[in-house]
């Protein structure tokens, strides 16, 4: 497997060696870092823009986008241009700040989670004992920003768009936290690198068996919810409230929500990859060598990318495929049967554990 | 029809009588509301079908078309004239048929005759600073008096009643539609699910609606004012433009009542067109529906299936009619053109994907448990509560009240065709969708038995260059997509007629909205609103 922490490691010495000071190396590498991860983060997004208009288009019996560049690959860009030439409007009696506000603070949640995914061998941004912690802390923030956006808006839509996101993003975390839980109880480690790399055997999904699938399950139900995505995507019912929280924003300042909403998606997905099915690492099985060894060739950017677009895909299923719940079913699911559930399971994973029944 | 007079004479022994198309009673407005009363508990008309508001220049009044549902849907026709033109009130039969209160308020809102009673006599197509009422022989056209206005309404809170003190005289009591502090949420007129411009101002508990507030009228086009200065072969494209979605159907009534005044007998070739079209039309538009509901619930992707099979109908449609909406099919004495082709390879066509595409829409959407808990138990209709509002089509049907006007009062071919009312006891949003889906199967049923028997012959009779109708009025009733549509003609002989009134199933259908809505949460009112699927421009004539 080739470790790209080559790379970073020669760059880092290149720097050093041509006399740097080591604070200048590092502030460099840090904005070099800080630049790739938003072009990361902004053609992820055009990405799955396309990805999603296609499936949605394909499950719908259309073509989807098809006349700009070849198979409408090149609408995404047009409409990334369209919304940032958009004039910012802000309405007459809307709380100015915290309105413009919002925006920033859900994509900086979102972006900070990007810096957190296993992208790669040697390919870790942010990496510490905590890191699923971080990760569950920061994903917070976001609400607050969509609390902010329906509540200065001041508009009676956004403001039920914004009691709904609340109250469904604070009770989903709660399934989604404890889905993740069952997998450091087996693990041992919040560390991602760590968690990655005792994946090398074989994928938690398969070492954790029962209680690790049920987490899974569970984990992507929460994560639905989380992202606001269908059949959970209340807070923005378009049927109900025109678009939710976001209705009064326009040009980039909508965008922001809308980017944010599509690397969430990637996001939770990453995230499901890297607790349920090895992060970046191949996959092996023990003893088969000869597979294993051509699984390696595979470089593990790629690994990482593609299991996190089919989770995606999974999520973007339910999404045109599910109607869209009530508040009080949804509500009433999480606390009187996933959360219980989710107990359950941790509790199950913990006997597991204890009794040492897992690979 | 003797009986039925002693009957009345019996409750009511001033009673004058006039024979038409139906038995007419004239009832003097003093005596109104005790004779409706009796007319409504004593002799079983529970339905008030229609309620037409007239102005006959020397007096104004109303028409009220009522049905006995237990006695073979007999209709009669009641005429009550009100005592001064200039200061016009009627008793209000809202507290009798509830179905009166939004009619009432059209009338009112037409006419200038105040409903003594009514709780909340409001205008309810037009602005409430607009001067005269339109449909008044003397109203006065001058736009000036009427200019656009650029500024909000004022006041729309402000509502008033009626009631007659010891000397008769007419007293204004004020009142307010929502409570100074309630939390009230503006859905409409520009809102993705209220299916065109339609208003609905939802007073709210948390996510609970407490009150529903209609405020229509804002795709009004006046068209029982402008069918006034036109003929009649002009007044038939205005069909087509109300309920859309039943485009042959309403224009098939209003032919009807033409050719029923001009005594025309329609070639039997063209009754089987038109039967055959009216159930082409049902299907796009229950398919509609079902596409509507799915989105409004959020399943996009089924709205698509829907709009698959549609869209067959459509080109049916388009080959024979040359256009997809608004056909301009049917005309006085038959249909425009004869058959396409195609017609009966598309048809079968139809027929045979249809029951396979039925299964499909309930895999992917009615029978999802998430469909199934939005759908079941939302929006609760009693048969009594449906009775009383005239709520009819399907959603009449969805809670267990036989109204089917192609059995009732059978028209065209539908008294040789087998097929079944579809009826189911839910009263709830569920039971209207599904009786939608299976009126899709007996459509198809209906086209099954009549596709190879299209008889040979004229596609219409011959009918004089210039139509002038007798003197008289009628009224006719089909069964449109939506529901009971009726048309109301007066006619004092000329070639243009006095009065027009279309009977929408629509406008009732909004009437519940209020009724259903409350208690239940603000996602199920968009649910509710799916499920009783009104068309706009239905209401909003």
């Amino acid at each position: 497997m080739f470790d790209f922490g080559k790379w970073t490691s020669a760059f880092n010495e290149l720097l050093l060696g041509s006399g740097m000071a080591e604070w200048l190396a590092v502030l460099i590498e840090c904005v070099i870092i800080a630049v790739l991860i938003l072009a990361v983060y902004t053609v992820l997004a055009l990405f799955y823009i396309l990805y999603e208009r296609k499936l949605c288009a394909w499950f719908q019996c259309r073509l989807g986008p098809m006349r700009v560049g070849k198979w409408g690959l090149l609408q995404v860009f047009a409409d990334m241009f369209k919304i940032l030439i958009k004039e910012l409007i802000c309405l007459k009696g809307t709380d100015r700040f915290l309105f413009k506000l919002a925006p920033y603070l859900v994509i900086t949640s979102s972006v900070v989670m990007l810096a957190c995914l296993p992208w790669g061998n040697g390919l870790q941004i942010i990496d510490w004992n905590i890191g699923i912690f971080f990760i569950l802390a920061v994903s917070s923030v976001g609400v607050l920003g969509i609390l902010l956006a329906g509540w200065s808006s001041n508009n009676k839509y956004t403001l039920i768009g914004a009691m709904r996101s609340g109250a469904q993003m604070i009770s989903y975390e709660i399934s989604l936290g404890l889905a993740l839980m069952t997998i450091v109880v087996m693990a041992g480690t919040m560390d991602i690198s760590q968690l990655v790399a005792q994946q090398e055997d074989a994928w938690f999904i398969f070492k954790g068996h029962i209680p690790a699938i049920i987490a899974f399950i569970i984990y992507v139900i929460a994560a639905t919810a989380e992202t606001n995505r269908g059949p959970f995507d209340l807070p923005e019912a378009e049927h109900e409230l025109t678009a939710g929280y976001h209705t009064e924003y326009s040009g980039i300042h909508f965008g922001f929500f809308y980017l944010a909403e599509y690397l969430n998606l990637f996001i939770v997905s990453g995230i499901a990859t890297m607790m349920f099915l090895g992060g970046w690492m191949p996959l092996h099985v023990p003893g088969w060598d000869g597979f294993n060894a051509v699984m390696n060739w595979i470089p593990s950017p790629v690994w990482f990318l593609a299991k996190a677009f089919f989770i995606s895909f999974i999520i973007i299923w339910f999404k045109w495929t599910f109607p869209r719940v009530r508040i009080d079913q949804m509500l009433a699911f999480e606390w009187k049967y996933l959360m219980p559930f989710s107990l359950a399971n941790l509790l199950l994973m913990t006997v597991f554990v204890a009794f040492g029944w897992h690979f | 029809m003797s009986d039925l007079k002693d009957k009345i004479l019996k409750i009511y022994p001033a009673a004058t009588f006039e024979e038409g198309d139906t038995l007419q009673v004239n009832v003097v407005e003093k005596d109104w509301l005790g004779v409706a009363a009796k007319l409504k508990n004593d002799l079983g008309f529970d339905v008030l079908t229609a309620l037409v508001g007239m102005d006959w220049k020397e007096s104004v009044g109303v028409m009220y078309y009522l049905t006995a549902t237990g006695r073979d849907w007999e209709v009669i026709t009641v005429k009550v004239v009100a005592e001064d033109r200039d200061n016009a009130y009627i008793h209000s039969v809202t507290s009798l048929w509830k179905v009166a209160n939004f009619q009432e308020r059209e009338v009112y809102d037409m006419f200038g005759i105040k409903f003594i009673g009514h709780p909340d006599m409001r205008r309810f197509f037009l602005r409430n600073d607009w001067v005269g009422h339109p449909l008044r022989k003397d109203y006065d056209t001058n736009p000036e008096l009427n200019p656009i206005r650029l500024e909000d309404e004022q006041n729309e809170d402000d509502t008033r009643s009626y009631s007659l003190d010891d000397k008769g005289n007419v007293v204004e009591t004020p009142g307010k539609v929502f409570e100074e502090n309630e939390y009230v949420v503006n859905i409409g007129p520009q809102h993705p699910s209220t299916h065109g411009v339609m208003r609905f101002r939802a007073s709210l508990d948390g996510e609970v609606v407490k009150k529903v507030d209609v405020v229509s009228g804002y795709i009004h086009r006046g068209i029982e004012k402008l069918s006034e200065g036109l003929t009649y072969p002009q007044i038939l494209h205005f069909t087509d433009r109300m309920d859309y979605m039943s485009a042959h159907q309403n224009r098939h009534c209003l032919c009807m009542c033409i050719e029923k005044a001009l005594g025309i007998e329609v070639p039997r070739r063209a009754q089987v067109i038109r039967t055959m079209m009216d159930e082409l039309m049902r299907i796009s538009s229950h398919l509609l529906s079902f596409g509507c509901t799915a989105m409004d619930l959020g399943a996009t992707t089924a709205f698509f299936y829907g709009f698959r099979e549609r869209e067959m109908v459509l080109d049916i449609f388009e080959k024979t009619c040359g256009a997809r909406m608004s056909m301009n099919y049917n005309v006085i004495g038959g249909v425009i053109a004869d058959l396409h082709a195609d017609f009966q390879k598309d048809v079968k066509e139809l027929i045979r994907i249809m029951p396979e595409r039925l299964k499909e829409y309930h895999t992917v959407f009615s029978g999802n448990i998430i469909a199934k808990n939005r759908l079941v138990g939302v929006g609760h209709l009693s048969k009594e509560d449906a009775i009383n509002y005239d709520i009819t089509g399907p959603s009449g049907r969805g809670s267990n009240w036989s109204c089917d006007c192609r059995k009732k009062h059978p028209y065209a071919v539908y008294n040789e065709v087998q097929f079944d009312e579809v009826l189911m006891d839910g009263c709830d949003s569920y039971s209207r969708y599904m009786v939608r889906m299976k009126e899709i199967e007996q459509s198809c049923r209906i086209l099954e038995q009549l596709v190879d028997n299209i008889p040979e012959g004229d596609i219409r009779a011959q009918v004089p260059k210039i139509i002038k109708l007798p003197a008289g009025h009628w009224y006719q009733q089909v069964e449109a997509s939506r529901g009971t549509f009726g048309v109301y003609i007066e006619s004092t002989g000329e070639k243009n007629p006095f009065r027009v009134h279309f009977q929408s199933p629509c406008f009732n259908l909004v009437g519940v909205m209020d009724l259903t809505c409350s208690g239940y949460m603000i996602a199920d009112l968009i649910t509710i609103g799916a499920a009783l699927d009104f068309v706009i421009p239905d209401i909003d004539r």
